[in-house]
């Protein structure tokens, strides 16, 4: 009856996932995940998530085999738009359900830092969907590039650039194709150039 | 899970070689495990001394500089762009790098784990080969350039600028098969084969064993002395015994073992004993001429050289040598210097050549630069302006006389053709029927532009008035010079004509003080740096030295600092001019050098604020210059 409290009533790869902060290694160099999210609209409620993306930078590097990609299996048609239909043309047969895709990804993302492009949306949305599944909130520590380009530039906090702006101010090469992980990769680019104009360690 | 940010690098990688010879999907298996690196301009990836890392790197965007350290400065060998690969030694080696790899702009690099590629190496005979290569040559790709099919050892002698720690302990390149005399010969003879031969040294051999050499010193201290009668047996004047070393001696240990016996000659044999059978001699001269580009040993080579493609090599290195010297800021004036008494040495030796496959000379003549090589200053492969003047000689030989020059000449710009510059657009060169004659007829051509200058004729002809000579017969130069210059005093026709063509260029800047861009399509929005400004010092340069008199100095900013000390009135001006110039041809030659072109043309969106801001500032001294010129000799009249 108080399984909610003491957690026990959990599944085991969330209990493994909040293991990971418990253990953290002082030592070990700092993972980042760089992570895209592509989800049907900019409605936290009502929009849900089509897929993740995520590459993952250790030591200045981007480690291309630290890589991560779900795409998800939409139950509910109506939500369907023309965007999710060119999507899911190419990929629909590796989708899984949205309970899958978020197990998955917590496996995946274990305590690194989670970097990514307007990402209140995005965590939000995926706490959203932990929730369906009864469980709690990300624990990860999240920062956002916007908010990195801001500081780099003193820019005021309501000056928001789209990842193209950002890409160009930084010279990266933009994705043909607006996929999760193109976009995930296109973000760790810019997260790499920033890190070190911020001298983050 | 299928990894498309992998397939993306695969895509990349598959366009440049090795990664040619690999299959798509070997491609991807690689990228899978591959590393991305971001470096801001100068971050060092590795560098001299660093132990070696776990991988290799490419270039994916951006551009990596490769140095090494020679006498304590940083040289620049190379620069890898997109798709080239760096870093390849801990592949071959086990010890430290040789060389610093940094960034010159800001780059982005795939680091690929030499675990992962190794299989692909010893696999694929494609890729091991192109590696070998690359690392032997430490030019990224030795499949551009002229590089390809050339042994790995030559790559390494030849056409490095100066990767010396590498070098130094390549093999070096001596003499195969020297000249050698046995030991009853006479002492005299050996003397002139070895004056004829223009060699050091003879190694005394006896059943093919080194038994002793004769060298310069020899005579010099034995039979020049009078010890020695001249027509002893070499026996009793030769040094024994002769160092002898094996064949495949280092640049290092020739070097060593010089210095540790004293000697300037080294014999080769089969077996590096004296017991052996000669193969071959090291001079000083080889081991100097193994080493770095320096000057010096460009100019002995150049000496040596007997084809124009030996030439051609030297024309290069002196690329590479200016490319060094800007990177490291060394003053153009210095630059300039080195480089002209480069290229002078090449003409000279050029006509050498041409002298020696069409015949000796009839009469006496003068080869003359003109142009940018007449005033000293070209840096770049630009093109090649010169004349020639010969003796005066009778009428009924003149036809003949003049038909062996125009072929001397057409020789001469055959070889300045191979070695890449480029050909005057207006004829303007001594292989034109116009502008190799008598020395009577170049006076009276002189005098026409002198006296008549019909606007046209002082446009063609601005440039004969920077003349440099090269070749030939001094007294033939002389007395031209001689009478331009009584011609030209204080003729102020011939004055105002030059100085209207100065003043006449494409001003640099508009109205509002933002430059004035080119609007043709092919520079569209470039600047021209070539007409808008330097052209236009030069021109000035030129008619106020002719107006002074000022004989034999033709390189303009020289030509400035002189009038400074003629006119101290105009001091000031004249020596703003005098760096204005430096400036302005300092960015010549870096773009020239940065897009392979002859320079002219900038692209101002490239320039950083502080480089618009020098450009500008050299534009106010060539605005009041002109105006100079238009109070000076009264261009109101003309204009």
């Amino acid at each position: 009856m108080l399984d909610w409290l003491t957690g026990k009533g959990d599944p085991t790869f969330w209990k493994t996932y909040l293991e990971h902060f418990d253990k953290e290694d002082a030592n070990a160099p700092t993972r980042y995940v760089i992570f895209d999210v592509e989800r049907t609209g900019l409605n936290w409620k009502e929009d849900v998530i089509l897929s993740i993306g995520c590459i993952g930078v250790v030591n200045d590097q981007i480690e291309i085999n630290d890589f991560f990609e779900v795409f998800i299996k939409q139950e509910n048609r109506t939500q369907q738009n023309e965007a999710v239909e060119k999507l899911f043309k190419a990929d629909s047969s590796e989708a899984v359900s949205e309970s899958e895709a978020m197990m998955r990804f917590l496996e995946h993302i274990k305590n690194a830092t989670l970097i990514g492009h307007n990402t209140n949306l995005d965590i939000e949305m995926m706490n959203q969907a932990l929730k369906r599944m009864n469980l709690g909130k990300i624990k990860n520590n999240v920062l956002d590039i916007n908010v990195m380009y801001q500081r780099f530039k003193n820019l005021p906090e309501d000056q928001h650039h789209t990842l193209d702006e950002l890409c160009d101010l930084f010279k990266v090469k933009k994705s043909h194709r607006h996929t999760a992980s193109n976009d995930a990769y296109i973000t760790a680019l810019v997260f790499l150039k920033l890190k070190r104009k911020l001298k983050m360690q | 899970m299928r990894n498309p940010i992998a397939e993306r690098i695969a895509d990349f990688l598959k366009h440049y070689p090795p990664f040619t010879s690999l299959t798509y999907v070997e491609l991807v298996t690689i990228s899978e495990q591959i590393k991305v690196i971001y470096l801001e301009k100068n971050q060092v990836l590795f560098k001299i001394g660093d132990p070696t890392h776990d991988s290799f790197y490419v270039v994916a965007s951006g551009a990596i500089g490769l140095s090494v350290i020679s006498d304590a400065e940083e040289t620049l060998i190379d620069k890898c762009d997109e798709g080239d690969i760096l870093g390849l030694r801990p592949f071959f080696a086990k010890n430290n790098y040789l060389m610093t790899a940094k960034s010159r702009e800001d780059s982005i690099i795939y680091a690929i784990p030499i675990q992962v590629f190794k299989p692909y190496v010893t696999g694929n005979s494609n890729v091991l080969s192109f590696l070998l290569e690359s690392f032997a040559s430490n030019t990224r790709n030795p499949y551009d350039k002229d590089n390809r099919g050339k042994l790995i050892s030559e790559n390494v002698l030849y056409n490095e600028q100066s990767a010396t720690d590498i070098q130094y302990f390549q093999p070096i390149k001596y003499t195969k098969k020297p000249i050698t005399a046995s030991s009853n010969d006479i002492v005299k003879y050996i003397a002139q084969t070895m004056s004829s031969r223009q060699i050091g040294s003879v190694i005394i051999q006896e059943n093919q064993m080194p038994i002793g050499i004769v060298t310069d010193n020899d005579l010099r201290s034995k039979i020049a002395t009078g010890l020695y009668p001249i027509d002893v047996t070499v026996d009793k004047i030769m040094t024994v015994p002769v160092v002898t070393v094996p064949e495949d001696i280092s640049i290092a240990e020739a070097q060593m073992m010089m210095l540790k016996h004293n000697v300037g000659y080294l014999c080769v044999t089969r077996d590096g004993t004296e017991k052996g059978a000669i193969s071959g001699i090291i001079s000083e001269h080889d081991v100097v001429a193994a080493q770095a580009n320096n000057p010096g040993v460009l100019l002995k080579q150049i000496k040596r050289a007997d084809r124009s493609k030996e030439l051609k090599v030297v024309r290069d290195k002196l690329t590479d040598l200016i490319q060094n010297s800007i990177d490291k800021n060394i003053p153009i004036s210095h630059i300039t210097n080195v480089a002209s008494e480069v290229t002078i040495a090449i003409t000279k030796r050029a006509i050498e050549l041409a002298i020696e496959k069409v015949g000796t000379p009839p009469v006496k003549f003068a080869w003359f630069n003109l142009g940018s090589q007449g005033r000293k200053e070209q840096l770049l492969l630009t093109d090649v302006n010169n004349s020639l003047v010969f003796e005066d000689v009778p009428a009924e030989q003149y036809a003949e006389v003049k038909t062996y020059f125009l072929s001397l000449a057409e020789r001469v710009l055959e070889t300045f053709e191979k070695i890449g510059y480029e050909k005057s657009a207006q004829g303007l060169n001594a292989n034109n029927d116009l502008w190799c004659k008598s020395l009577t007829d170049w006076i009276k051509q002189y005098n026409t532009w002198i006296n008549t200058p019909g606007e046209k004729g002082v446009r063609a002809s601005s440039i004969f008035f920077d003349y440099d000579f090269i070749y030939g017969d001094p007294v033939l130069e002389k007395t031209l010079t001689e009478e331009i210059y009584a011609k030209t005093a204080n003729n102020q026709l011939f004055y105002a004509f030059l100085g209207t063509d100065a003043i006449k260029k494409p001003a640099p800047l508009g109205f509002f003080r933002q430059f004035l861009v080119e609007q043709d399509e092919e520079h569209k929005d470039t600047f021209d740096i070539k007409n808008r400004a330097i052209a236009p010092l030069v021109d000035a340069a030129r008619v106020f030295a002719i107006s002074k008199g000022i004989k034999n100095i033709t390189n303009t900013y020289q030509r400035f600092k002189k009038l400074a000390d003629l006119e101290p009135q105009n001091a000031d001006l004249y020596l703003e001019c005098a760096e204005a110039f430096h400036t302005l041809h300092w960015f010549r030659t870096e773009e020239g050098l940065k897009t392979d072109s002859n320079g002219s043309y900038l692209n101002i969106e490239e320039l950083t604020k502080v480089d618009k801001v020098k450009l500008k500032n050299c534009f106010q001294p060539i605005n009041e210059i002109q105006d100079l010129i238009k109070n000076r000799f009264q261009l109101t009249y003309f204009t």
